[in-house]
């Protein structure tokens, strides 16, 4: 798997996003380039998976913009070909883990010709051969969010966004998963991630965003960030004393 | 001062018959009574035809229901949800007056046959097989949404996968719907008019031969339909476990 950034940097100016007149979301302004992981962090509460929905499109912003380099709305192009989303609890049909990647594959309109070589490529990049005529459902925790990771390598993204990816795993899990996550950042992927652990973001991000009670606070480089951050709740988040 | 007298006489009697319906039901059963088979064949063929089309319709429609919001919805699926409750005489008589020669349908010539029978049960079961797909679609949707949305899925896809998915549960809601064709006298009594050969199902052979009196053969028939429900759904809980 190689890809190609050409849909970023990522654009995004004046973002709200509301519901029901409780702002949840207030005035984000940044840009995301390619070649780098982001991770956005913050408390629970901070607004990082919902800014990463946006991003990601499954959510309509109340106001604001959020511009690709390439004109997505073009027929020709979908979301789909370009980014795609790993979820904190993965989101599994019931149905064999083959199953799972074949449904993707089909939904996203994939030669049917070449399917079968990628879904042997992604259940091989996973190493999820063993169990790949199991029932989904009842596979391990680490190994459904293995299989999510599968999904999201069986269509080559040039953007992956990761919702608290490792949230519910164990130490052995959350290596495995941030060991596919190098992955794709090595085959040309733009990562970006949503954590509160500190220590992964630590061991995995190139940049910062920094969100608390749904603002975006501080965006700098990783090493900036953890030993010098600019504001009042980075210091405290880093010290554990930021609470929602 | 009210003195309460048990109906110690007809309890015995009733004794008796239920066991005299055990014994009728098992020479029934044994002999292969030539009758009996006729209308349990027809008894099946009404209403598996019935709940077949009550699937063709109630599948899509609680999909539909489940899928779309927009405005009335709710009160589509209020209606939806009530017309469960929809008394077999009534829908019996709905049906008699739009089939007798009178009626807007009455150049069909369908009054007493087993088409009407066919008709009356779908119009009982149809609403118990939307509703309950509806239930069983809606809360898939809400599980599955973030997935199909971040692929983009179209409507038919997004409810393609839902009905394969809840292929399961929707066995379930078949059973329950045949479990109402298979048990119902009211309507195919009326519009069936329990013509002997013809129209007679197992319920209103029931029906007649405890208007005789001939209580023993009537629980004996009873007893045969017991069995043939039991029977139908033993094979939906092999076929299921088989394929689950």
């Amino acid at each position: 798997m190689k890809t190609n950034n050409k849909i970023l940097p990522l654009e995004v100016s004046k973002l709200n996003y509301e519901v029901n007149g409780h702002k949840l979301i207030e005035n984000l302004n940044f840009r995301l380039e390619a070649g780098q992981i982001t991770v956005f962090l913050g408390p629970n509460g901070a607004g990082k998976s919902l800014t990463l929905k946006l991003c990601h499109g499954i959510l309509k912003p109340s106001s604001g913009d959020i511009i690709w380099n390439t004109d997505l709305s073009n027929k020709s192009t979908t979301n789909k070909q370009f980014h795609t989303m790993v979820f904190q609890k993965p989101i599994l049909l019931r149905r064999s883990v083959r199953a799972n990647i074949e449904h993707t594959l089909k939904l996203c309109k994939i030669p049917r010709n070449t399917r079968e070589d990628i879904l042997e490529k992604a259940l091989a990049k996973t190493g999820l051969n063993e169990i790949s005529n199991l029932p989904a459902k009842s596979i391990s925790g680490g190994e459904q969010q293995k299989l999510a990771m599968a999904r999201a390598w069986a269509l080559s993204p040039k953007v992956l966004f990761l919702d608290e990816p490792t949230t519910n795993l164990d130490p052995s899990s959350t290596i495995a998963i941030e060991n596919l996550i190098e992955e794709f950042h090595k085959a040309g992927t733009k990562i970006i991630m949503t954590t509160h652990d500190l220590r992964q973001a630590q061991r995995l991000s190139n940049e910062i965003l920094f969100f608390h009670r749904g603002k975006l606070l501080e965006q700098t480089d990783s090493d900036t960030f953890f030993s010098n951050p600019k504001t009042q709740a980075g210091r405290a988040f880093i010290k554990g004393e930021l609470f929602w | 001062m009210f003195i309460i007298r048990f109906p110690i006489a007809n309890r015995i009697d009733d004794l008796d018959d239920l066991g005299q319906g055990f014994t009728s039901a098992a020479s029934l059963i044994i002999s292969l009574d030539t009758d009996l088979l006729s209308i349990l064949n027809l008894s099946l063929r009404v209403s598996l035809s019935a709940v077949f089309i009550s699937c063709i319709i109630g599948f899509p429609l609680g999909a539909f229901l489940a899928y779309y919001k927009f405005p009335g919805q709710k009160g589509l699926v209020i209606i939806l949800n009530s017309l469960m409750g929809l008394p077999p005489v009534v829908v019996g008589l709905i049906v008699y007056m739009l089939l007798s020669r009178s009626g807007p349908f009455g150049v069909f010539g369908l009054l007493y046959t087993p088409t009407a029978m066919i008709i009356a049960q779908t119009l009982l079961v149809t609403p118990i097989i939307g509703a309950l797909t509806r239930q069983i679609l809606e809360d898939l949707w809400f599980e599955y949404s973030d997935y199909l949305k971040s692929l983009e899925a179209s409507k038919i896809d997004s409810m393609a996968t839902l009905l394969w998915d809840a292929r399961f549960s929707l066995a379930t809601v078949l059973l329950a719907g045949f479990g109402r064709a298979i048990a119902e006298v009211g309507a195919v009594m009326i519009v069936g008019g329990n013509i002997d050969h013809i129209t007679r199902v197992m319920t209103t052979a029931i029906a007649l031969e405890t208007s005789k009196g001939n209580l023993s053969l009537a629980l004996g028939l009873g007893i045969v339909l017991l069995i043939t429900t039991l029977i139908v759904n033993a094979l939906a809980q092999l076929i299921r476990t088989k394929y689950n």
